[in-house]
């Protein structure tokens, strides 16, 4: 038997006893991004596949949401750091082995790529706010030169929401101490996992009912293959090192198991495409359920990584006195 | 680049927690916080057993990922070594670093807000002295120096000694050696 | 006043202004220590009673850290655990601020905030009035610490020469009666062991490297460097067993079995010292004969050591012989024949030849200090040994119960109480009722310490003492290797209203009319007075800390020396004449223990390094480091009962005593007939913010006390736990 215990207590706040140092707003974050990711491949591809007219408000209209989306998320990322005043120092240089590095400037290129994607449209889209932009000469010479290149527009947007998708999970997987993110997986399930959000963003907002059906359709596929990595990423940690098998058992049965397959996979990913397959047969049900299901499948994608994630590691010691008591110290 | 290593020797490590009280007084660490700490490793049944020692701590990695993740450049090697210290002015509180470390060496939260670990105790190694953990420890078990020079304490300890490192598998390439 | 409540200094010292410790709260800076104004002050510690000499850094005026100074002897530069976090107990936000008064509020006793000259005014006329009324040998002291010798002082110039140390009877008393008795002089503090030259060391139930004295710990390492043989003989895989080459999980309370058989091989097959015990020592032919049924298999079945073992181990301490040291141990008032078993252990290292040679026990010197030239107060008409060598006439200091217990009704000797430095009712088992009796029969009960413990409740007076970081105290002259001279002196002004021990001793010396007895302003003009005796200065000391003095005679026997022991014979008595003149048995004789009753545990109970018994754990430094005791338990026993790591479980004695509850720990370092834990925690006095209410006390679990027959100390190994689940 080995027994590895702690002699001196120890009580680090978000340490102790186990790591918590990321709660809500790092996965909502990572949420909305891939979100954001979504919207803007969907949008670009439905430009792309000339699918516009079969797609109009996927291809033209939602795109308005994608920074709106990102700066919420972004702004829970403020939320979450602890020397807020020193935000800027993202952007006073650049850390090349830093995948939160790359993701700071990224960021700065998808705001403009999504300007772009949004202006292209806008004429078609939203009349009121394109009349109101063509007023300014600034506005009417980016809006034309938008249109006019659209689409090279699309292509970068899409090159930039899948950089985007691929990095809200590379940001986690690059942690090597963590061997619940510590897989390839993560990034195309994430980017996946916001395409799926985006398409079950277009089946609440258009009131086009083809496009809807056809949403509906490719979010089966986009869930599916949502499962499909969940479950090859499972298999994956079932066959590595101790520390992986550790880290597996967290949600097989362990302290996340009904989080992770009650909360997560049954009630977002499950539910919602059991229902879509449904509806495309003909069957009758609110139209609303499923998309929220879907986003809520989403947003408990990240929590619940991020959580299982920060709890997998390689130490762990089965004795400790209360680090609560240190608690009167402070 | 000078490579600075510490050196604990578990023969003689009593496990008495000395070291983590003078980190704390030496270098005003908040209440209720811990850059050190001392752990107890126990093998067997009663009565064949065996029982070690160990200060724990940063281990101030050649291949740190908590100085590789820092997007802003906060985490950085002290003075071309591989000492590594957070730049206060630089940190933006991301946590990035501290959920970087496979040793979970427990990188602390400041109350102020920025990260705090040991240090090695710079501001003492630049006099010319040891840690303070390394001074303090009553049985003389902690010895710290740099490894370039293969006259040191710390050299001749690990090329006379049997020694281990924690987890080496995670490839960081830690710099604490606990002799054997 | 006649009865007393116990007064919980609760509220009392929560309300008001909370200084918050600056060395423990944020700084906002990332200044780099050590780069402001520091400065320096040499200190003796006084977390524990090994007394090292250390440095007192403060920086830009506020406390710093503390450090080993590096002449000192005791400390060898490096400061224990808990001396290096002396700093806590001067920031402890819980301390004493101001003289207390137990006054009736509404029917309900309460504790007053009073001014110095109030309080002492109080004390002064209380002993007048005993001294009128009863006689001025009336008052006694119970005292720990350095600050006693000044109550000793005011009392004895009072009239009253009547005072105990805990120390002795529930500490280190039977070996130094066991040792006094075999060789004409006690082991001493610090103690007389020479393990860094020991080629072989034995533990028996010591275990060095938990308890935390400096030298001996630093000592004990050197000789593990040197590859020492360490055998410990413990029930429990202590941190010494971990170290050893032989660990003897002993079954509890069997030691003197092992003894006698260690004796029993070395006589037998002729390993002992020949030379050594035919020159210095008197009585082998009485223990060989007293030994002979004592054989390892024998021994077997008493301990549960395999012979075979017992039989190697005997000739590994052989071997190294005479650089063996069978460790006298420290606290060793355990089972009630304990001062048998350090007579057992005296014997042994004769028959080693250890006794004053290298590697074995040094002879200890210390400086030639001359005392303060004071008046030599009146004898008293009775003192400690009225009280106490009726029962103990062998004891040669005060047993802190029975001079208790001499406070109590009927026959109450005494009238008046002084304690300094020790919370009795953790210090001494199965004493809380007659401290309860004390408490309600005593003209006058004064506590004088620097923290709200438990024994507060008790007093009339609590005067507030500041601690060893903001006073002078005596001289530290310990006789050691190296005669050496240690000063304490103030690093900083006594936080709010506490005083040193000399002050208040000499304000009542002055309200009695004694001033002759403390003819000097300041303490520190007796330090300087006495420094200058010995060609150094207060000025000198307040520079280097420590001063070093050559030897005048050698630390050990020569070869060949002829030597006269202070023993009724001369020699070293392995039989012991006195002991049989007084009825006791003259020769060691084993008791088998206590049987364990089913489902019952034997409370094994000892020290952890971050605390001093119960004198630290408040101490936000060292709480830090452990806020709470666990409960050891085997996992064996752990199964049976279902408990796991984490759980909270109270512990019940045979006599159905519960504690609060403690924290489970799973381990196999115990074997599955006993628990441990580590003594001091369990606090009740609510002052003590941090410690209230954390942690078991195992104190209070103490109800069955075997107590020493020849010295009285009070044995408290004796008791069985079983567990409550909450």
């Amino acid at each position: 038997m080995i027994e590895e215990v702690l002699v001196t207590a120890r009580s680090n706040p978000k340490i102790d006893p186990s790591l918590g140092v990321w709660s809500w707003e790092v996965p909502m974050y990572l949420f909305l991004g891939g979100l954001t990711a979504g919207i803007m491949c969907l949008a670009a591809l439905m430009i792309l596949l000339r699918k516009e007219d079969d797609a109009p408000w996927a291809a033209k209209k939602m795109v308005i949401w994608a920074p709106v989306l990102l700066t919420i998320g972004m702004g829970a990322l403020f939320l979450d750091l602890e020397h807020k005043l020193y935000v800027y120092r993202f952007y006073t240089t650049f850390q090349i082995s830093s995948p939160m590095s790359w993701g700071s400037w990224i960021l700065l290129l998808v705001y403009p790529a999504s300007i772009l994607l949004i202006l292209c449209s806008i004429r078609d889209a939203y009349p009121r706010i394109a009349s109101v932009i063509d007023r300014f000469s600034v506005g009417h010479w980016i809006t034309t030169y938008a249109c006019r290149h659209r689409q090279q527009v699309a292509q970068w947007s899409l090159v930039l929401g899948v950089f985007l998708g691929f990095y809200t999970g590379i940001l986690l997987s690059a942690f090597s101490a963590r061997p619940f993110w510590n897989t390839g997986f993560l990034a195309p399930l994430f980017l996946a996992s916001g395409l799926s959000s985006a398409a079950a963003l277009v089946v609440l907002g258009t009131r086009n009912h083809s496009e809807r059906f056809m949403f509906t359709k490719y979010d089966i596929g986009l869930i599916s293959l949502e499962l499909t990595l969940i479950a090859l990423l499972l298999v994956n940690l079932s066959t590595g090192s101790g520390a992986q098998l550790e880290a597996l058992g967290l949600v097989m049965g362990g302290e996340f198991a009904t989080k992770f397959w009650l909360y997560f996979v049954f009630t977002g990913l499950l539910v919602p495409v059991v229902l879509n397959y449904w509806e495309i047969s003909g069957g009758r049900i609110w139209a609303f359920v499923s998309p929220l299901l879907v986003l809520y499948g989403g947003y408990m994608l990240r929590l619940v990584t991020v959580e299982v994630g920060q709890v997998s590691t390689w130490t762990s010691y089965t004795h400790s006195f209360d680090p609560s008591l240190l608690d009167l110290l402070r | 680049m000078a490579h600075y290593a510490m050196v604990i020797d578990t023969k003689t490590c009593i496990g008495c927690g000395d070291c983590v009280v003078a980190c704390k007084t030496e270098n005003n660490v908040p209440a209720g916080l811990n850059r050190d700490w001392v752990v107890e490793a126990t093998r067997g049944t009663y009565p064949n057993l065996t029982t070690e020692f160990r200060s724990e701590r940063c281990n101030h990695c050649s291949h740190a990922t908590c100085v590789y993740t820092c997007p802003t450049g906060a985490s950085h090697y002290w003075r071309d070594s591989n000492i590594v210290l957070v730049d206060a002015g630089k940190c933006t509180g991301c946590k990035a670093c501290i959920a970087a470390c496979p040793y979970d060496a427990r990188l602390i939260m400041h109350p102020d807000g920025y990260i705090d670990k040991c240090t090695f105790c710079h501001h003492r190694v630049e006099k010319g002295l040891d840690p303070a953990c390394v001074s303090t420890c009553p049985t003389r078990c902690m010895h710290f120096g740099v490894l370039d020079d293969p006259n040191t304490r710390v050299s001749s300890l690990l090329q006379s000694r049997n020694y281990k490192v924690l987890l080496p598998e995670t490839g960081n390439r830690p710099n604490v050696y606990y002799l054997l | 006043m006649n009865r007393r409540e116990f007064i919980k200094l609760s509220s009392l010292l929560a309300a008001g202004t909370v200084t918050p410790p600056a060395l423990l709260s944020g700084c906002s800076s990332q200044r780099l220590p050590g780069s402001g104004q520091v400065v320096t002050t040499p200190t003796v510690c006084d977390i524990c009673f090994w007394k090292c000499a250390g440095t007192v850094y403060a920086e830009d005026g506020e406390p710093w850290k503390v450090v080993g100074n590096e002449a000192d002897p005791h400390s060898t530069g490096r400061l224990c655990t808990r001396g290096t976090g002396g700093i806590g107990a001067y920031e402890d936000r819980d301390r004493l601020r101001q003289p207390l008064l137990r006054v009736s509020d509404n029917g309900k006793q309460t504790f007053k905030p009073v001014s110095w000259d109030e309080a002492l005014d109080f004390v002064a006329g209380k002993m007048r009035e005993i001294a009128d009324t009863h006689g001025n040998d009336r008052m006694a002291l119970l005292a720990h610490g350095s600050g006693g010798t000044h109550f000793e002082r005011l009392l004895k110039a009072y009239g009253s020469h009547a005072y105990a140390h805990p120390s002795f009877a529930q500490c280190r008393g039977p070996r130094e009666v066991a040792f006094a008795l075999t060789y004409g002089e006690g082991v001493g503090s610090p103690d007389r062991t020479d393990m860094e030259h020991a080629g072989c060391v034995v533990l028996i139930g010591s275990h060095i490297g938990e308890n935390l004295h400096n030298g001996q710990v630093q000592t004990l390492v050197e000789a593990i460097n040197q590859d020492a043989t360490l055998i410990t003989v413990d029930p429990r895989f202590s941190v010494a067993a971990s170290k050893s080459q032989h660990w003897l999980p002993i079954k509890p309370g069997t030691d003197i079995a092992l003894l006698l058989a260690w004796m029993n091989v070395l006589i037998n097959e002729g390993l002992y010292d020949k030379d050594y015990v035919d020159r210095y020592t008197v009585g082998l032919e009485q223990l060989t004969q007293h030994v002979q049924p004592f054989n390892p298999e024998w021994a077997y079945l008493e301990t549960g050591l395999d012979p075979k073992l017992i039989r190697d181990t005997a000739y590994a301490m052989a071997t190294s012989a005479p650089a063996t040291l069978v460790h006298p141990g420290r606290h060793v008032t355990w089972y009630g024949d304990d001062t048998q078993r350090e007579r057992a252990i005296a014997i042994l290292n004769a028959l080693l030849g250890s006794w004053g040679r290298k590697g074995g026990f040094y002879i200890q010197e210390k400086v030639d200090l001359p005392g303060y030239p004071v008046s030599e107060p009146a004898k008293p008409n009775t003192d400690w040994k009225t009280i106490v060598q009726p029962e103990f006439p062998l004891a040669p200091t005060g047993v802190s119960q029975k001079i208790l217990e001499a406070c109590t009704e009927p026959g109450s000797h005494f009238k008046g109480l002084f304690v300094y430095g020790t919370n009795l009712p953790y210090t001494i088992p199965d004493i809380r009722a007659t401290l309860d009796a004390a408490a309600a029969n005593l003209d006058l009960f004064v506590v004088i310490d620097t923290m709200p413990a438990e024994i507060t409740g008790y007093a009339d007076v609590v005067l507030p003492e500041c601690t060893y970081l903001e006073r002078y105290d005596d001289l530290r002259n310990s006789p050691e290797r190296v005669p050496s001279l240690a000063l304490r002196m103030p690093a900083f002004e006594p936080r709010h209203e506490t005083k040193p021990a000399s002050w208040i001793a000499k304000q009542l010396a002055g309200r009695l009319e004694l001033d002759e007895f403390f003819p000097w302003g300041d303490y520190s003009e007796v330090i300087d007075w006495q420094l200058r005796q010995v060609g150094s200065s207060l000025g000198e000391m307040q520079k280097i800390g420590v001063k070093r003095f050559p030897r005048r005679t050698s630390m050990y026997f020569a070869d060949g020396e002829d030597i006269r022991f202070r023993t009724p014979s001369g020699k070293i008595e392995l039989y012991s004449q006195t002991l049989s003149s007084h009825g006791y048995d003259p020769l060691p004789k084993y008791i088998a223990p206590e049987k364990r009753p089913q489902n019952y545990y034997r409370l094994n109970y000892g020290r952890g390094p971050a605390h001093t018994f119960g004198r630290t754990t408040n101490n936000p430094l060292l709480f830090e480091l452990m806020p709470e005791n666990a409960v050891w338990i085997n996992p064996l026993v752990a199964s049976q009962w279902k408990l796991q790591n984490g759980d909270y479980v109270q512990l019940k004695n045979q006599d159905g005593v519960v504690s609060n509850k403690v924290r489970v720990r799973v381990t196999e370092r115990t074997g599955p007939n006993a628990v441990f834990i580590v003594h001091g925690f369990g606090h009740t006095a609510k002052g003590l913010r941090l410690a209230s209410g954390v942690g078991a006390d195992d104190a209070g679990l103490m109800t069955n006390v075997k107590v020493d027959p020849i010295m009285g100390g009070t044995g408290m190994r004796s008791n069985f736990v079983t567990f409550v689940k909450t």
